[in-house]
């Protein structure tokens, strides 16, 4: 996908007018413009201000609130890691060590060649299934270094 | 293709199974079966939360419906030759798990009908005793449906056990051209998932029960906060107020009563803080997330300035049964001042994890070893953390501990939502006190300083502690002393529990501390 202006303003529209008449619309906007570009452009934050009469330092305000929210596109693939304390219990911490060295890169970064990027969450809901990992999408729970290692291997990473 | 009758087969597409490879499973049933020419039907039902046997797959047959579990893709040839469609024989096979004594045990009221039902079928719904309550609810005043509710003793399941009913009444009494019932669905506590079962398993009983709140009140729109780690939650709610819609459950006029109510979804962006109710409330206006200054409470002043009733969703996935059975028979559940049954949700290390609802009362003791089985590890447990990130720790020696609000108060503990997350004797418990202070500086709202910096000053004093050895007494008295700042000077639960964490690990596992 890439962020044009034109593209970006394409998309600000939209979420804009399928938002229009709902109270409350700049988290649900924001949603539906990361959902189709991958992230919150500052390019998109004066747009979607000016949609909304609201200034750009509420709109970026609201932007860097919420750890969901991103303002360059992840890496091809998304590893996040459940750091909270069920999957601590389930000798967590090893897991998220094994996997920042293993898919080189670190907690809250993309890869250099973009294709991974790592996240911690704290809590995905399934902790009696410790440890968790959401992996492009796909809730995976008992993870093993395997788990990771086979992602790892599957997306090329050099050992 | 033999004559006999298309059987039933249930395979979860719960969250919780999905991540043990249900999806595999049901694909490799499907074409198994289609390959051999059997007809079946396969059903994604919820989670029936005994979850070290998911994916728990399920036959209809007449004898009832017989388990196997735990099931995997590769199992699926060799349980159909063992006739599987029949409830045959096989090293998997569990019977009739309602006849599992770790399920027959429990009390569910408000997970009665987790993994039983069809998720998307309101018939089926409705034939497990769904929307009686509803039917019960629109022949009564609203202040009757408030009375019920008041009399049941349902206290808020969601952490803070405010009285229900006294929340309704507070809305129910203001004039208001429009109010609000808000579902608080951001489920951020580590060790709790029952929320995210009931709206995956059973997503017609929170509708349900934002519906009667909504006629007790006088509501006419619903809003469900959902946090956005439960996408599974946010497709089986769209589905189910979809089908809701179309039968008249919900919108104008429904089921020609009258009265209008419906139900929005909205979706959360990855804040723990949201979880409380005032943020929730800014987030749902499309602000930062963060805390309002209460007096005005949310049922005087609440979202868009409206009277509003916030209740998390197991609260309100348990009023449709309070109106269906009536007020008594939901009270005669319970000990003291905690009344009903409570979703306990068992975590983390143990053997045998998963949801236990129960009448309140049972000690931790019988949680983590009668039901849990003591921990994954096979070594001996030496803590748990109840009630999520800001609950506290307690030791084997607290175990007696009935899991009731008075009780565990009485042992400076807390409820909160029901998570009781199991940790074995490798456990470091000074570094689950500075985990608890480093996750409230990541996720402090910042408006108030006892949170945004306590928590990072209280990182470092660990740090210090730790860094000592022998020689920290001093910076534990100031630990002790800025716990006792943020308790007291924090504007809402982040900043004011944080210090539940750390004391009990300060207190009871004082031997980890330098």
């Amino acid at each position: 996908m890439s962020l044009t202006p034109s593209a970006i303003e394409r998309c600000v529209d939209t979420a804009v007018s399928r938002m229009k008449g709902a109270p409350g619309p700049l988290l649900e906007i924001l949603h539906l413009v990361q959902n189709e570009l991958g992230c919150v452009p500052p390019d998109s934050v004066p747009l979607i201000a000016s949609a909304l009469n609201l200034s750009r330092a509420e709109v970026h305000g609201v932007v860097s609130f919420y750890h969901h929210f991103r303002e360059q596109p992840a890496g091809q693939h998304t590893i996040k890691l459940c750091r909270a304390e069920a999957c601590q219990a389930m000798n967590g911490d090893a897991l998220a060590a094994f996997a920042a060295q293993r898919l080189g890169v670190e907690f809250g970064e993309t890869r250099s060649d973009g294709k991974v990027t790592l996240e911690a969450v704290y809590c995905l809901g399934n902790c009696a299934c410790a440890p968790s990992a959401m992996i492009d999408g796909q809730l995976h729970g008992r993870v093993q270094r395997e788990t990771l290692a086979a992602c790892a291997e599957g997306w090329g990473l050099p050992e | 293709m033999s004559a006999r009758a298309v059987v039933t087969v249930f395979v979860p597409g719960d969250a919780g199974a999905l991540s043990l490879g249900a999806d595999a499973v049901a694909k490799e049933l499907a074409r198994e079966c289609r390959h051999r020419e059997l007809a079946i039907r396969i059903v994604r039902n919820g989670s029936r939360g005994l979850y070290w046997l998911e994916p728990l797959v399920e036959v209809s047959t007449a004898a009832g419906r017989i388990a196997y579990g735990p099931v995997r893709a590769a199992d699926i040839a060799a349980l159909l030759d063992a006739g599987l469609l029949d409830g045959g024989a096989h090293a998997l096979r569990l019977g009739n798990i309602e006849g599992h004594d770790w399920l027959r045990s429990q009390q569910r009221l408000t997970a009665a009908r987790l993994g039983v039902v069809d998720p998307s079928d309101i018939d089926d719904y409705i034939a497990h005793g769904g929307y009686a309550g509803l039917h019960a609810a629109l022949a009564m005043p609203p202040h009757e449906i408030v009375r019920a509710v008041t009399d049941s003793g349902l206290r808020g399941r969601g952490g803070a056990a405010f009285p229900t009913g006294l929340k309704w009444q507070t809305v129910h009494d203001r004039a208001a051209a429009q109010k609000y019932i808000a579902c608080n669905a951001d489920e951020g506590d580590s060790g709790t998932f029952a929320d995210r079962m009931l709206m995956e398993g059973d997503p017609f009983a929170l509708i349900e029960g934002m519906t009667i709140a909504g006629l007790a009140v006088g509501a006419t729109q619903g809003f469900v906060y959902l946090r956005v780690e439960y996408p599974h939650a946010g497709r089986a709610l769209a589905r189910a107020l979809h089908v809701a819609r179309e039968r008249g459950y919900l919108g104008q006029n429904l089921r020609e009563s009258g009265r209008d109510f419906d139900i929005a979804v909205r979706v959360g962006a990855g804040a723990y803080i949201c979880g409380e109710e005032t943020s929730m409330l800014e987030s749902l206006e499309g602000r930062r997330g963060e805390v309002r200054v209460r007096p005005p409470l949310p049922a005087i002043k609440g979202l868009f300035g409206q009277p509003t009733v916030v209740n998390n969703v197991v609260t309100l996935a348990t009023v449709p049964v309070i109106l269906a059975r009536g007020a008594a028979f939901y009270r005669d559940f319970g000990v003291g001042k905690s009344r009903g049954t409570v979703p306990l949700q068992l975590a983390g290390n143990v053997k045998q994890g998963g949801l236990v609802e129960r009448a309140f009362g049972l000690t931790v003791n019988q949680l983590v070893y009668d039901y849990g089985g003591g921990t994954a590890s096979g070594r001996p447990v030496r803590a748990v953390q109840i009630g999520g990130p800001l609950g506290a720790y307690l030791p084997p020696s607290a175990f007696d501990t009935p899991l009731e609000y008075e009780a565990l108060s009485a042992r400076d503990a807390l409820l909160g939502h029901g998570g009781v997350v199991v940790f074995d004797d490798t456990v470091d418990m000074a570094r689950m006190a500075r985990f608890a202070l480093a996750f409230c500086a990541i996720e402090s709202c910042g408006k108030c300083t006892p949170c945004r910096v306590g928590s990072t000053r209280g990182v470092e004093l660990v740090d210090r502690i730790l860094a000592t050895p022998g020689g920290a007494a001093a910076d534990i008295a100031l630990l002790d002393e800025l716990c006792d700042t943020m308790q007291n000077g924090s504007l809402c639960g982040l900043g004011g529990l944080t210090p539940f964490p750390v004391r009990s690990a300060l207190r009871h596992f004082a031997e980890d501390f330098g």
